[in-house]
């Protein structure tokens, strides 16, 4: 049998009912592989001892038959949830030994189904970057190279410490949120599954804001089946959140049905984005041959405001985020730097407080929102997203579901972007028109490209059929059978 | 759209983040190189069409006006970085 921490969420959820190993045994063997992989950086806290009770009264839970949805199952939190009693960080600095007295709704779903906590992963400051790299706490490390080449390749981001976590066989599951393409982005780079559920399907309660407009958070895991598993114990309607849907959660895993028969799959082609490399597109390619051989009709559709969902996002996000990033003044928690009065001590703190990204959306968001220049870009950028979401509301009045590839390329090597931001943004070509519209987008493993790094497709849906979505990229999942797993280097 | 020294520290000001003179240069070149990107937008004809107000379509929920929550001062102030008895600590804002 594989160590139990390169078990599946469903397989391991299977041992525990089975009774093979104990929930203890499987979160030791998650710790052990976590402090074995220090150098990967996907962490910033562990908490072992909290992991250890979590699993014990797991154990006692399942002996008196009390079994939530991932009863014993080791999860990792992106940095960005606040737990209880657990350092909250965001990755910036500003956040220094910030402790919430309350805990997230998704977290606390993942608790009340039997979640055992393991720790709180590294991510890109505040949630703002495409490659980990500006986290306060330095950049996570990707699990796969490039044959025969030991430079390090960033994972993605912004949930780049989960997609390490997650792909290098730490824990089998953990949760990621997605602005822009922070779950299926960094998805793609590591060869997991990252879904990014429909906005209102998950609370945000309790999640550090960054754009509240389009934050939503997910599941990362190592297959779709994990995917769906994850996204049942964390969804659900919160009164807490005005934004959170009044639905019930369905059963994702019954929607993997292996059978695609009937359904119509969209084929955009404004995603053939300019200087796509032809691996991408060959990729996509063998992805729509996959779904026409499993008895899906494959249809071209046009997406004609997909170029502009980019730069309307670099309006919308910013202004967001300037706004919800107010917050941070050195008053009532985390950084305080001193300063000769109140303004100052303001200022001084936000300078040191917040990185460079950080502090440059900061600005961008502050300049499109000031007196005189709302209407030219907030407004003109508000309409264009109407416009996105109009083009996504009539194509599906036609197809099921719409099939892309994730990124524009494979992972790539740290430093080698961060001096142009555009190049940078350019990362999330792809994914962000569905947070522009809301829509569910997943992205599930589908290759390698030349270099031997793992390659994404993106399956979108209409809004709140995740079900779909899963049972979609699970067909594209079994016809890949893209087992992908790095060669473990990492371990100590 | 091309910004000026003058203008980043304006904003800077607004934001509330201490920018050095010698940062400002820099930052304007990197702005306005953003700013310059995102006019491709002016290219969509967006007369007549409504901006986005909700990502999905949905009716913001009613709820009764009464307290929920809070009355936990202890809470509030846990991770205050300065604080004597119930309040957050600054400095002197009224002469």
């Amino acid at each position: 049998m594989a160590a139990l921490n390169e078990l599946t969420l469903a397989e391991a959820r299977d041992g525990l009912r089975r009774g093979d190993f104990t929930s203890v045994e499987l979160t030791q063997a998650c710790l052990a592989a976590v402090e074995a992989a220090r150098g990967l950086n996907a962490f910033t806290t562990v908490t072992s001892g909290r992991a250890l009770t979590m699993a014990r009264e797991s154990d006692a839970r399942r002996r008196a038959g009390t079994i939530g949805k991932i009863e014993g199952l080791p999860i990792a939190v992106k940095d960005l949830f606040a737990v209880q009693g657990v350092p909250t960080t965001a990755c910036s600095h500003i956040l220094d030994g910030f402790k919430p007295t309350y805990e997230s709704t998704v977290t606390a779903n993942l608790w009340r189904e039997g979640g055992v906590m393991i720790g709180k992963t590294n991510m890109d400051e505040f949630a703002m970057g495409s490659s980990n790299e500006t986290s306060h706490y330095g950049p996570v490390v990707n699990p796969w190279r490039r044959p025969g080449d030991n430079r390090p390749l960033v994972p993605g981001g912004s949930s780049g410490g989960s997609a390490s976590a997650v792909a290098a066989r730490l824990v089998p599951g953990a949760t990621g949120t997605d602005t822009g393409g922070s779950i299926r982005q960094p998805a793609a780079f590591t060869g997991i599954v990252g879904l990014k559920p429909t906005y209102g399907r998950c609370s945000r309660w309790g999640i550090v804001a960054f754009a509240s407009s389009l934050d939503q958070a997910g599941p990362m895991a190592r297959t779709v089946r994990d995917a769906a598993i994850l996204l049942g114990a964390m969804a659900g309607f919160d009164g807490k959140d005005s934004t959170s849907v009044e639905a019930p959660v369905p059963d994702y895993e019954q929607a993997l049905t292996g059978d695609v028969r009937g359904l119509t799959i969209g084929i955009p082609a404004e995603y053939r984005v300019e200087g796509m490399p032809a691996e991408i597109a060959a990729l996509w390619e063998q992805g729509i041959a996959w779904l026409e051989q499993h008895g899906a009709q494959v249809t071209e559709i046009r997406l004609p405001h997909t170029k502009y969902a980019l730069p309307a996002y670099y309006i919308v996000a910013p202004a967001e985020a300037s706004s919800n990033l107010a917050r941070y003044d050195g008053v009532r928690f985390g950084l305080r730097v001193a300063g000769e009065n109140l303004d100052q001590l303001y200022e001084n703190t936000r300078a040191q407080g917040f990185g460079r990204e950080v502090r440059r959306r900061i600005l961008i968001g502050t300049y499109v929102l000031s007196a005189g220049y709302y209407d030219a870009y907030y407004l003109k950028a508000q309409q264009v997203r109407t416009l996105i979401a109009e083009d996504f509301r009539k194509a599906f009045a036609t197809v099921d579901a719409i099939l892309t590839p994730t990124t524009p390329t494979a992972a790539f090597a740290q430093q080698e972007r961060l001096s142009d931001p555009i190049a940078m943004y350019l990362n999330d070509v792809l994914t962000v028109p569905a947070n522009m519209a809301g829509i569910p987008g997943l992205s599930v493993p589908a290759g390698v490209s030349k270099e031997g790094l793992p390659l994404g497709l993106q399956v979108l849906g209409k809004p709140f059929d995740e079900a779909t979505v899963l049972r979609v990229g699970h067909t594209i999942e079994q016809a890949a059978r893209a087992s992908l797993a790095p060669t473990p280097w990492w371990r100590s | 759209m091309s910004l000026d020294k003058a203008t980043v520290a304006r904003i800077a000001k607004l934001a509330r983040i201490a920018v050095p003179e010698s940062e400002l240069e820099s930052l304007a070149g990197e702005l306005s190189g953003i700013l310059t990107w995102i006019e491709q937008l002016n290219e969509v004809n967006t007369s007549g069409v409504e901006p986005m107000t909700s990502a999905v379509a949905m009716t913001l929920r009613m709820r009764e006006d009464r307290v929920t929550d809070g009355g936990d001062p202890e809470k509030v102030l846990a991770n205050a970085p300065e604080r004597t008895d119930t309040f957050f600590v600054v400095p002197k804002v009224v002469e």
